[in-house]
């Protein structure tokens, strides 16, 4: 089963998952036996949900007046005349209540877990955006919630640490392994195999047993279908390309899957490649992993030759995850969507061309997206549309970003 | 085939009407030398199945004390083939013990499920327990244990109902794994009152050994558990006894070994000093 399968070039790339939850060879449900029943009851209240217009309407009530959407599409026009090629757009999930586009999917799955009678709420989180808009949604709904964090996350993104605590979060920092993203989602599945009758997992990423990877997608998607629709108004045609961040992926995959069957769209994610693909610290799990399992999920994994799972690295808490979402690793092998790879140092200067020439401080994680966008706009070329996914904003970057500017705040 | 060990073991059991106590241990903990020197010495000790962890980096479902265990076995540089050469040298001294691996399904994806298969029938392996790979899941790997005649374990708990029982038997063999609680390994208590029914109904609908499992410490529950499953597991508290063995410097052999007579004592004595 190990052999290497030639991929078939599907005709409808937006029908997948498969009934057995995968894309491809990618995908599935790898838990526990403890956990079957309730990813498999998962599956059927979000299906159900999905046909009732009640839940619907609540959902896009509070997308609009909670999370304040539509989010703009914005015209980069100083990052467009810097690069000297495509015109650059942003979606502006950055502006978003919380700062990032991670809510969407939250206040999607908090209405999920409420209808399937669910009284306790965890979570995993890296950055600390997942999980501050997970506390945001447990808040406003009045649900108790433990949030997994490494430790050494906590440590490097103490703003959000706190942000949890003042809306009633309990934040657990986790010592296992390095400390950080993956550790954390280790401990939330220890956490919901013990507590199965009244907790509900909202995980954040666009991976993880099925359906999660789909209902993420899901839930994210709309950002995708507003830049669609916001394109259309603004320059009577799609763009070239879409190209976002790639963690997880949950904000990549939002952002590509209304656009997969458009042929001529481009679709291009950008992976974390820490101190540089020739090095093994990095984060780039396409581009430096092979295919395993874990987490629930076949996918691409960085791994060492007997299968353990080794250390991601990324100046940014939110893609240092040695994973990516299923739906991307079969993008990848079926090649409807390309993955780059961008360094720290790349991110960094991004990030800071980004805030002296847009007066938008991205967050690290976006940063390196926008560090492909010169390349991009090259490619594409004058007369070209780039539409990037600004994914969150910098705000909780800034003591990282100083720290490596030397600089003391 | 001829009758599988797993298949000799219970029926010599049942005639003797008494369960098995099945010990756990982590291959490579703390190391190869001494790993290998506890697996020898677990059947005297009364051991009547042995399921061997074989380590990852990520075992979700285990608790602090498994955790700890499979990080001590790759620091000291544990591997899957390793494990097997380990497991083939405790065969050469010992025939008949059930020999079960347990752990998680990324190193055999690594391997390769069909060479896995045949190098751990090889090395002398009867049974295979894969947490992470539920039977929605299993069909390759079963395809592969099967042409080697080696039993993919499953495991039942008590999510499991009456729906998703027989999805759970499907293709299963040798015994059957019951997760006594909903939890990790080694965090909560198993209550043998309400473990019976459990047991009754898995044992009626696949005709195969129930062993229990998961919340077992103390020689006192192994003999409850004993008194209502074909077998009980202790695995986190024998795990438990290397690391209190190694912070006070010990002897980590001596000291998991008198556990496990401690503790299959109780399962032996566990039908006869009291009524069923």
């Amino acid at each position: 089963m190990n052999a290497p399968i030639p991929p078939a070039t599907p005709n409808d790339f937006a029908a997948y998952p498969d009934a057995q939850g995968r894309f491809g060879q990618f995908g599935g449900r790898y838990v526990a036996e403890t956990l079957m029943p309730l990813v498999l009851d998962l599956e059927a209240a979000y299906l159900a949900s999905r046909e009732d217009t009640a839940f619907q309407a609540e959902l896009a009530g509070l997308l609009t007046h909670y999370v304040g959407r539509p989010s703009p599409l914005y015209f980069a026009e100083r990052l467009t005349e810097h690069f000297g090629g495509a015109k650059i757009y942003f979606k502006r999930e950055d502006l978003n209540h919380t700062g990032a586009h991670k809510i969407n999917n939250c206040i999607g799955q908090i209405l999920l877990a409420r209808k399937m009678g669910k009284t306790r709420i965890i979570a995993e989180t890296g950055a600390g955006q997942h999980g501050v808009a997970t506390a945001t949604v447990c808040a406003r709904f009045g649900l108790p919630c433990v949030v997994y964090m490494g430790a050494v996350d906590v440590a490097r993104q103490k703003p959000n640490v706190f942000r949890m605590n003042l809306l009633g979060a309990e934040v657990t920092p986790v010592t296992s392994g390095a400390s950080t993203l993956k550790d954390a989602m280790n401990e939330a599945l220890r956490d919901w195999v013990t507590n199965v009758e009244d907790t509900y997992y909202l995980i954040g990423s666009a991976a993880g047993p099925h359906p999660y990877p789909m209902m993420v997608r899901d839930f994210q998607a709309i950002m995708g279908r507003e830049i669609r629709e916001q394109i259309l108004e603004a320059e009577g045609r799609l763009p070239d390309a879409v190209v976002a961040c790639v963690g997880g992926g949950s904000n990549a995959i939002g952002t590509f899957h209304p656009f997969l069957n458009d042929e001529s769209v481009r679709i291009i994610g950008v992976e974390a490649a820490g101190d540089g693909m020739g090095t093994d610290r990095h984060a780039a799990a396409i581009n430096g992993g092979r295919p395993g399992v874990l987490h629930g999920n076949k996918t691409y994994l960085l791994q060492d030759a007997e299968g353990q799972i080794t250390e991601a690295h990324s100046i940014s808490a939110g893609l240092d995850y040695p994973g990516i979402g299923p739906e991307h690793s079969w993008l990848h092998d079926v090649g409807r969507a390309q993955y780059l790879t961008a360094t720290d140092i790349e991110a960094l200067d991004a990030f800071k061309l980004c805030a002296e020439l847009e007066g938008i401080i991205p967050a690290l994680e976006s940063s390196h997206a926008i560090a492909r966008l010169p390349d991009i706009a090259r490619e594409v070329g004058k007369g070209g549309i780039v539409v990037m996914n600004l994914s969150g904003r910098g705000d909780k970057d800034v003591a990282t970003v100083a720290d490596h500017l030397g600089r003391t705040i | 085939m001829t009758k599988s060990r797993i298949e000799a073991r219970f029926a010599a059991l049942k005639a003797q009407d008494r369960a098995a106590f099945v010990a756990y241990v982590m291959a490579g903990d703390p190391d190869r030398a001494t790993a290998l020197k506890i697996l020898q010495g677990l059947p005297a000790a009364g051991a009547d199945l042995i399921e061997l962890g074989f380590p990852f980096s990520d075992p979700m479902a285990e608790g602090p004390p498994i955790q700890k265990a499979a990080q001590r076995a790759l620091k000291n540089g544990m591997t899957l083939k390793g494990v097997l050469d380990l497991a083939a040298e405790f065969r050469q001294g010992d025939d008949v013990t059930p020999l079960i691996l347990m752990g998680y399904l990324n190193p055999l994806v690594t391997w390769g499920f069909e060479a896995f298969a045949q190098a751990a029938a090889q090395a002398g392996i009867d049974g295979l327990i894969i947490v992470d790979c539920p039977p929605e899941e299993a069909d390759p790997l079963a395809d592969a244990l099967d042409a080697a005649d080696i039993s993919l374990i499953r495991l039942a708990t008590p999510t499991t109902d009456d729906k998703r029982l027989p999805v759970v038997l499907r293709r299963t063999s040798g015994f059957v794994y019951y997760v006594s609680v909903t939890g990790v390994t080694g965090a909560k208590e198993a209550d043998a009152e309400a473990v019976r029914p459990a047991v009754a109904r898995i044992r009626a609908a696949s005709g195969l050994p129930v062993a229990v499992g998961f919340g077992i410490r103390t020689p006192e529950r192994a003999g409850a558990i004993a008194r209502v499953a074909d077998a009980a597991v202790v695995g986190s508290a024998l795990v438990d006894e290397v690391a209190e063995a190694l912070a006070v410097n010990e002897d980590v052999t001596g000291r998991v070994l008198s556990k496990v007579r401690a503790l299959a004592e109780a399962v032996r004595q566990a039908r006869t000093s009291l009524p069923a």
